[in-house]
């Protein structure tokens, strides 16, 4: 395997004019060639064909503990293990797998999350001690902290969650065994996350990896006797099923209810999306957007919702993220559907429980590109959050403006493909200007973004010609781009000196066919 | 050298930082005999503009003359018009008050002075946060206050008003009018030597109690606008917070010529009855009413307090709407939120305009047709009641309540 220090490292320029290794953790990559410039050729990876012989002939995969599941899948030195984060901060399993591999005295392992939370910083010392050698996978606060002073063996991989599932559905990441967390569950291993102490919503994240991983390892604090319905994982992709006393804490897996931001600058910016929406002519009858699960990706709903009761109009279906605001436009007939990626709150969880008009999404239905069309790139309009977004509209999510690894890409990359693609968010932060001369690091394609609204003004993509004409009667502070940055720069007191970085890269950021988008550079100390 | 003689081991400090600050900073000013200009930066934004922070903190020292010192600055991405004031602060507090002012370039534009404007909203400001000042003006409230006097710590006051100089000139507050509550006198003298020169649009004054006062702080600011030549006019807004000012009300009002409005604060004015102030106001309707009624008397706007509920807006409606039947033109605002809840509350009906649209059409039918009289079908229209259709349509066009073509 190749180490984040190796001195033969290749880099190549991609399409966005951007320097990426061109072999990462073993594998050769294909640089950014382009949006939906990539043509993928061959054929989906496949597991292994199982056989009912070796089951349980009565459907009872039970097995005593974690450990022993670990030991029958054969875990050994060197494997890929992966795990969901839809318990967010309050997952144990995930954390625990590692620590008992860790006294099993296995090494070398590479971690594959859906996404990594502030409570697992303990794999630091997992990873000081040799048994993880690298992270593919969302790096929040400490783990991001320790990959951007280059101290992870193995290189860094950012997906999206659309792209966590191309990787697997194409074989680029081989899962060894996958150790699926899951709030309610039958010994035969069908598993939901609608229902039990641990209730988290969908199980979205952790459907490629059932499908597709060598071993399948499901861990409940739940168990039911069969059928656990509805069943989001299939039993039939299930090797082992493991009961514990808890798979979390559930005070940190959803919260009891979602509030709306209440800073006044934040909300001025939501109330701009939502008047923007409506004077662009996006908000009608029939239409659809995404909301977040909270800022200003939240706040602009109760905005919207006002608009949409006072023109007598109705969403076809909403994407989320849901939250008790999404569950209200449901109740109160301002949608048709919820289509649900993930839930943040009771009243989510509830709802998708018991309304057959509020469904659970996958990353497959929702995002994935290399698949027959996704469901984001329907969707009319979607608002996202950046930490950045320079002249030419591209996007930062992954870095803080001085390098520093910040937090994953989520769906933010897919979301993209929107008809409207709509960046909220202030124009600084503690003096740091959010508008820059050039991104520190290119998550998203200019050409894809298409609306950036702040609270000092709006600023249209030059390439949407229609939404610069739909909204020439507008009241909204319509400016350009660089009249936005020039206003920042003036108040922070001229243009920030650039982050020094060195030339070794810590970790990459993919696109959402595989290929690498940029790389992300180890920040000097 | 320093130009005042300071014990070298004392230490001086002005501002604030730590996690919770934000857009602040704390810097500590020791001044030496010798050694040159050593700076020690800690800041949240020290990749970014670490150079530049280091760059202006040897400026202001410099213009201020010190020549030897350590400087420590604990910045929690304060923006450059706070460093300055900060820091001559502390330099300042170190040389008993005395010092050069350290005067930033004169960046903000001014929307132009009226006497008689939109005064719905004024969105109180703490001088000692200056966190809330850059953004205040994108809620477009009719004006701001940058307050001097009770949401500053006596300790702060002499930091708070040298920050509030800076924002005059630096801030962009937009088409705000642009409004200071300074301290009562005799501390008020202070503030007002600072900030006059700054060509503030109006001035507050708390706690009035007789017109004397209100032609002291006259005298006091035609003093220093005369020394630093300036002929604008500077609008005085008297606070009436005690039994013996509502008494006065009407000799208040008519004290100066550059009084624009009154306006009452209900917290003190309460507790100098010995009341409880409750959400209704009962306790205070005379006083309100008194106001209205001398600030109508002597040509001025009556503009009512602030109301302290944050989270009740359905309250602040409710106290608007009144307030305006009442006689008030505006009242003041302590949070964004309110602003859009007051405007609201403060604008005439959909069917008050088209009344008053009804008379000032007929009005100009009569001029133009050389009638004395103004008539609507049958019914005589009184000289008072067109003044004051012609008085509402025109405010209700500074509200955007009506459109242009009407």
């Amino acid at each position: 395997m190749s180490t984040a220090t190796d001195l033969a490292l290749e880099l190549a320029k991609n399409a966005a004019g951007r320097l990426v290794p061109t072999f990462v953790n073993g594998n050769d990559q294909t640089p950014y060639l382009g949006v939906g410039q990539y043509q993928p050729t061959g054929r989906k990876a496949s597991p292994m064909i199982p056989s009912n012989r070796n089951y349980p002939s009565d459907g009872d995969k039970r097995v005593p503990d974690l450990e022993t599941a670990l030991r029958l899948c054969g875990l050994h030195d060197g494997m890929v293990i992966s795990s969901h984060h839809h318990l967010r901060d309050g997952d144990a399993v995930a954390l625990e797998t590692l620590r008992i591999a860790a006294n099993m005295g296995v090494r070398d392992l590479m971690w594959f999350p859906s996404a990594s939370f502030p409570s697992q910083k303990p794999v630091i010392e997992l990873m000081e001690a040799g048994v993880v050698h690298h992270i593919e996978g969302s790096m929040n606060g400490p783990l991001g902290d320790y990959c951007s002073r280059g101290k992870m063996r193995g290189m860094g991989v950012l997906r999206s969650h659309g792209g966590r599932w191309q990787a697997i559905q194409d074989g680029e990441v081989h899962i060894d065994i996958a150790v699926i967390a899951a709030p309610a569950a039958d010994p035969f291993g069908n598993a939901n996350g609608t229902i039990g102490k641990s209730a988290c919503g969908g199980l979205g994240f952790a459907l490629a990896d059932s499908l597709y991983a060598d071993k399948v390892i499901v861990v409940t604090d739940n168990l039911v006797p069969f059928p656990c319905v509805p069943w989001q994982i299939q039993g039939n992709n299930v090797d082992y099923v493991v009961e514990v006393p808890s798979i979390g804490d559930p005070s940190k897996i959803v919260s009891g209810t979602t509030q709306i931001t209440r800073s006044p600058d934040r909300l001025l910016i939501a109330r701009y999306v939502a008047e923007f929406l409506r004077d662009a002519g996006i908000m009608r009858d029939g239409f659809s957007f995404q909301a977040g699960a909270g800022g200003i990706a939240l706040a602009f709903v109760d905005y919207l919702r006002r608009m949409m009761k006072e023109a007598g109009v109705k969403a076809r279906f909403v994407r989320g993220g849901s939250t008790r605001y999404l569950v209200e436009l449901l109740n109160e007939g301002l949608t048709g559907y919820i289509l649900d990626g993930q839930t943040f709150d009771l009243d989510g969880v509830g709802s998708l429980a018991s309304d057959p008009r509020h469904i659970s999404t996958s990353p497959f239905t929702s995002y994935n590109y290399h698949g027959k069309g996704n469901i984001a790139s329907m969707i009319d309009a979607v608002v996202l959050g950046a930490t950045e977004v320079d002249l030419n509209f591209n996007g930062n999510v992954v870095t803080h403006s001085d390098g520093r690894l910040l937090h994953g890409i989520g769906g933010w990359q897919n979301c993209l493909f929107a008809k409207c693609t709509i960046l909220a968010l202030p124009s600084f932060r503690d003096r740091i200007p959010v508008i820059v001369d050039e991104v520190t690091t290119l998550t998203g394609p200019g050409e894809l973004i298409d609306v950036v609204v702040t609270e000092r003004g709006i600023a249209i993509n030059p390439r949407r010609r229609d939404l610069i004409d739909a909204t020439k009667n507008s009241k909204l502070p319509i400016k350009t781009i660089a009249q936005i940055q020039k206003e920042v720069f003036d108040l922070c007191g001229g243009r920030p000196q650039k982050p020094r970085l060195t030339g070794n890269p810590v970790a990459v950021v993919k696109w959402v066919d595989g290929t690498v988008l940029d790389t992300v550079w180890q920040v000097e100390t | 050298m320093t130009t005042a003689a300071v014990e070298p081991q004392q230490i001086f400090s002005a501002g604030r930082s730590g996690k919770d600050v934000r857009s602040d900073l704390r810097v500590t000013f020791e001044p030496r005999a010798s050694g040159g200009l050593e700076i020690d930066l800690a800041s949240r934004v020290s990749t970014y503009y670490g150079d530049s922070i280091r760059a202006q903190a040897l400026d202001v020292l410099k213009q201020m003359g010190v020549t030897d010192c350590h400087l420590a600055i604990e910045d929690e991405g304060a923006l450059p018009f706070v460093i300055s004031a900060r820091i001559e602060s502390a330099v300042r507090r170190a040389w008993g008050g005395k010092g050069k002012r350290v005067l930033l370039e004169r960046t903000a534009a001014q929307a132009p002075l009226q006497r008689d404007r939109l005064r719905r909203s004024r969105l109180y400001l703490p001088g000692s946060e200056p966190k809330y000042f850059v953004n205040a003006s994108l809620h477009a409230p009719d004006a701001i206050i940058l307050d001097l006097e009770d949401s500053v710590h006596p300790d702060e006051k002499d930091t708070a008003r040298i920050l509030v100089r800076n924002a005059l000139r630096a801030v962009d507050f937009g088409s705000c009018e642009r409004m200071v509550r300074i301290n009562q006198l005799p501390l008020g003298l202070a503030d007002l030597e600072e900030i006059v020169p700054e060509r503030p649009d109006l001035i507050l004054l708390p706690k009035t109690e007789a017109a004397e006062q209100v032609r002291e702080v006259a005298r006091k600011i035609a003093e220093i606008k005369h020394r630093h030549a300036i002929s604008d006019p500077t609008w005085l807004m008297p606070i009436l917070e005690s039994a013996l000012g509502i008494e006065n009300a009407f000799a208040i009002a008519r004290a100066d010529d550059s009084i624009v409005a009154l306006t009452i604060g209900l917290e003190d004015y309460t507790a100098d009855l010995g009341v409880v102030k409750s959400l209704e106001g009962a306790e205070s309707l005379y006083a309100r009413t008194r106001l209205v009624n001398a600030a109508r008397a002597a040509g001025v706007q009556a503009i009512d307090s602030v109301f302290g509920d944050v989270a009740d807006r359905n309250g602040l409606r409710a106290w608007g709407e009144h307030s305006r039947a009442l006689g008030f033109e505006g009242m003041g605002c302590i949070h964004p939120g309110q602003i859009p809840v007051i405007h609201e509350a403060f604008a005439p009906s959909k069917s008050e305009i088209d009344k008053a649209l009804k008379i000032v059409g007929a009005f100009e039918d009569a001029k133009t047709q050389g009638r004395g009289v103004v008539s609507l079908g049958s019914k005589m229209i009184d000289p008072p009641v067109v003044m004051r259709a012609l008085k509402l349509v025109e405010r209700a066009r500074a509200m955007n309540s009506i459109k242009p073509s009407n």
